[in-house]
């Protein structure tokens, strides 16, 4: 496929949607698991603009910049899904509301 | 005047010093057997050491000074004070009165304190009570004399409320103290219009020797400077020596225990105030104002204590105003010009009233804490040489020819008439009348008539040990000699004191000399036939007919009541000082302390834990809701940079 004559408003336009819809999860969606989710498709959003925006400028530092992404967020599951871990096995539920205990 | 440096006079006053400090570590380890080692052993070394140096300065020519630099202390602009000690003929004197009498006093505490078992305590206090008296005298600047100043006004403060469990006894602590704070104000206020004078002169100094040779040149400048300076300090004097109106504190200071009292009117701090006026002699006698008011302050003071003195049951009491009226003498000496003769009176009155306080203590000590004079008498067969002891003391004190005060007081009073100032004198002869009185009253009805006391004390009633009655002796014997050494009209060796002094002193310019033989003997008669018949009052109405005293009390019921009650000046005090004090402490207590400042403090802190309880909602603590928060900040920040950018 070339995609050599794909206008940026196209990834850009995915990247937003993923986003938003990563966003909304990660706002409205009671379940731990699927917030964690959410937070991947947020961060993958950004990588894809990343792309286009380096791609669109000629500029490498945009798919540099990915690879740092990819790192972070696969260090971020695996710690985040350890801290899932120990919070199901204490609290038996991976009810977001129910973690609450900083409440004012 | 030649000066000669010398290391000694510097452990005149560290030896009581040490004293305190082991003092207070035996009181700290309960160790009272030191301690009665060391109290009364640190005065008696100081004793000798005070006795070396004045036999040093009396072998120098007259008018000479020992000096002892131990370092400068303040260096603040244009202000520098030396710590330096100095004896001339005048400290020399006092030195040896504060010394002496001081280690007889202790002495005699030994056996005052014998059953106490804080005596630890109590010498701790009575030696820096002395350093602090000797720090005062040995000062060679006002600054480091006010030291010693303030040092015996703290060490009354402790020393009265020694038994500090009684409350009365600490109310008479503070009173000693706010009464003295008065005065120490008005000194301080005193001190610095006389530096600020001072400074102007180019003689930026509160040095005593510079005050007094630059007094004319002050007066000089400024003639009213002179007097107000004067004025301030004679209202600190007012506060040491228990004057018009600054009395009220020393006839309460008995609650201490009765050397104390000795210790304050014979030997320390009452004749602070009469000292610095006499150090300061050259001042005073360039503003004949101040010395007027001087004179009537002491005439005044004398009259009316002497009169309160009259009436009073208190043993102790009717010792302590007559302390009162005994340096209104003095302070009359001073303001009459007589400079030397109250210092005089200030020596013969130290020996006589520590004996009478001394004697007074052993009927204390010996009636287990009666001092009232209606529950003694006839003490004479049990205590003969207490008995004997106050009896001289009386005599003295009274000015039966021959004894100490006979002199003394004669010649304040002649120096007094022969001035002109013919009012105080008046008062001054009155009162030693009623001096005479009051003391033979006292004397008879504690020693004489039929014992009134409780019978259980009265049996077991015994004479003083040793280690009392032998300081009641020496002291008895200062007594009947001390007013030797100043002879009135060139008898013998003449007034010998007054030779001794005279480098030291000013003389009022204008002053009468020696008045005629046949003045002076006439004055003579007159005071010696005033203190006779007061005796012989005392004898009438105590002694043959002891119904008098009652009958005169009824009938004039009202003066009776007057000055039983002491004028009522304590509740005159009370009623125009302390309580508008009072009212005015607890209208800042209630209104400006506790609804304004904490009502402040306490509105913010509410105001501050009200808002907080609101925005603390905000933590629901739900990551969500944080979450959320970002976006929309962000969304926030995002959207309000691209409106500016679109150029919104």
């Amino acid at each position: 496929m070339d995609l050599a004559g794909l206008p940026p408003e196209y990834p850009l336009g995915l990247a937003a949607a993923l986003f938003a819809i990563g966003a909304f999860g990660v706002v409205f969606r009671r379940s731990v698991i699927v917030v964690l989710m959410c937070i991947e498709l947020m961060l993958n959003a950004v990588n894809i603009t990343f792309v286009a925006f380096g791609r669109e400028l000629g500029d490498m530092a945009g798919q540099v910049m990915v690879f740092f992404v990819m790192t972070v967020a696969a260090a971020e599951v695996a710690v985040g899904l350890a801290i899932l871990l120990v919070a199901f096995s204490r609290r038996k539920t991976l009810d977001g509301d129910e973690f609450a205990s900083l409440r004012g | 005047m030649p000066e000669v440096q010398t290391d000694i006079l510097r452990w005149i006053v560290l030896l009581p010093l040490a004293g305190v400090v082991l003092n207070v570590a035996a009181a700290v380890t309960d160790r009272g057997k030191l301690a009665r080692l060391i109290g009364p052993a640190s005065i008696l070394s100081a004793f000798v050491l005070a006795v070396i140096a004045v036999a040093q300065l009396a072998a120098l020519p007259s008018g000479a000074a020992l000096v002892d630099d131990v370092y400068r202390w303040i260096d603040a602009g244009k202000l520098s004070v030396d710590l330096t000690f100095r004896v001339d003929a005048l400290t020399a004197m006092m030195l040896l009165i504060i010394t002496g009498i001081g280690s007889l006093i202790h002495i005699y505490s030994l056996g005052y304190m014998d059953h106490e078992n804080d005596v630890a305590r109590f010498f701790a206090y009575m030696n820096l009570f002395v350093a602090s008296m000797l720090v005062l005298v040995l000062a060679d600047s006002l600054v480091l004399l006010f030291v010693g100043w303030e040092g015996v006004g703290a060490c009354s403060y402790l020393l009265i409320g020694f038994w500090y469990t009684e409350p009365a006894n600490v109310d008479a602590g503070q009173k000693a103290m706010i009464a003295n704070r008065l005065g120490d104000a008005a000194f301080l206020i005193g001190m610095f219009v006389l530096f600020w004078g001072m400074a102007d002169l180019g003689l930026p100094s509160l040095k005593i020797g510079v005050i007094n040779i630059a007094a004319p040149l002050l007066a000089a400048q400024s003639p009213w400077l002179p007097t107000l300076v004067c004025l301030l300090l004679l209202v600190g004097a007012t506060g040491k020596s228990a004057q018009i109106p600054l009395y009220i504190w020393l006839p309460d200071a008995m609650a201490g225990p009765t050397p104390v009292s000795a210790l304050i009117h014979a030997a320390t701090m009452v004749t602070a105030g009469v000292y610095m006026m006499a150090r300061l002699s050259f001042l005073y006698v360039q503003t004949p104002v101040a010395l007027e008011i001087v004179a009537l302050i002491g005439a005044a003071t004398c009259f009316f204590a002497a009169t309160i003195a009259l009436v009073q049951d208190d043993l102790k009491k009717v010792l302590a105003y007559s302390t009162v009226s005994q340096i209104g003498y003095m302070v009359l000496g001073i303001g009459v010009g007589a400079f030397s003769a109250g210092l005089f009176h200030l020596l013969t009155h130290a020996f006589f009233k520590a004996l009478l306080f001394l004697a007074a203590g052993a009927v204390m000590h010996a009636m287990h804490g009666e001092i009232r004079m209606s529950k003694l008498g006839g003490l004479a067969k049990k205590m003969p040489i207490t008995s004997k002891a106050f009896f001289i003391g009386s005599l003295a004190i009274a000015g039966v020819p021959g004894l100490s005060a006979f002199f003394s007081k004669d010649m304040v009073l002649e120096a007094a008439f022969v001035g002109g100032h013919h009012l105080a004198w008046l008062l001054a002869l009155v009162a030693a009348g009623f001096t005479a009185f009051y003391i033979f009253r006292s004397y008879f009805l504690t020693f004489h008539t039929e014992e009134r006391g409780d019978p259980e004390k009265m049996a077991h009633l015994h004479e003083m040990p040793a280690v009392m009655t032998v300081p009641l002796m020496i002291l008895a014997l200062g007594a009947i000699g001390i007013g030797w050494l100043g002879l009135p009209g060139g008898l013998l060796w003449g007034d010998a004191l007054g030779g001794w002094l005279a480098p030291v002193l000013a003389k009022v310019p204008g002053h009468h000399g020696h008045p005629s033989t046949a003045t002076m003997l006439g004055l003579m008669g007159i005071t010696t036939a005033m203190a006779l018949s007061g005796i012989g009052v005392a004898w009438l109405f105590y002694i043959r007919s002891p119904e008098l005293p009652d009958r005169l009390a009824s009938r004039c019921a009202g003066l009776h009541r007057t000055l039983l009650n002491k004028y009522w000046i304590d509740e005159i005090y009370d009623a125009l000082v302390v309580r508008p004090y009072a009212a005015w402490s607890r209208f800042a207590w209630r209104v400006i302390d506790s609804t304004i400042i904490d009502g402040t403090i306490n509105g913010l802190a509410t105001s501050v834990s009200f808002s907080a309880a609101l925005w603390r909602r905000l933590q629901s603590g739900d990551v969500q809701h944080y979450a959320l928060a970002t976006l929309a900040g962000a969304a926030l920040l995002v959207g309000g940079a691209w409106a500016l950018a679109a150029g919104f």
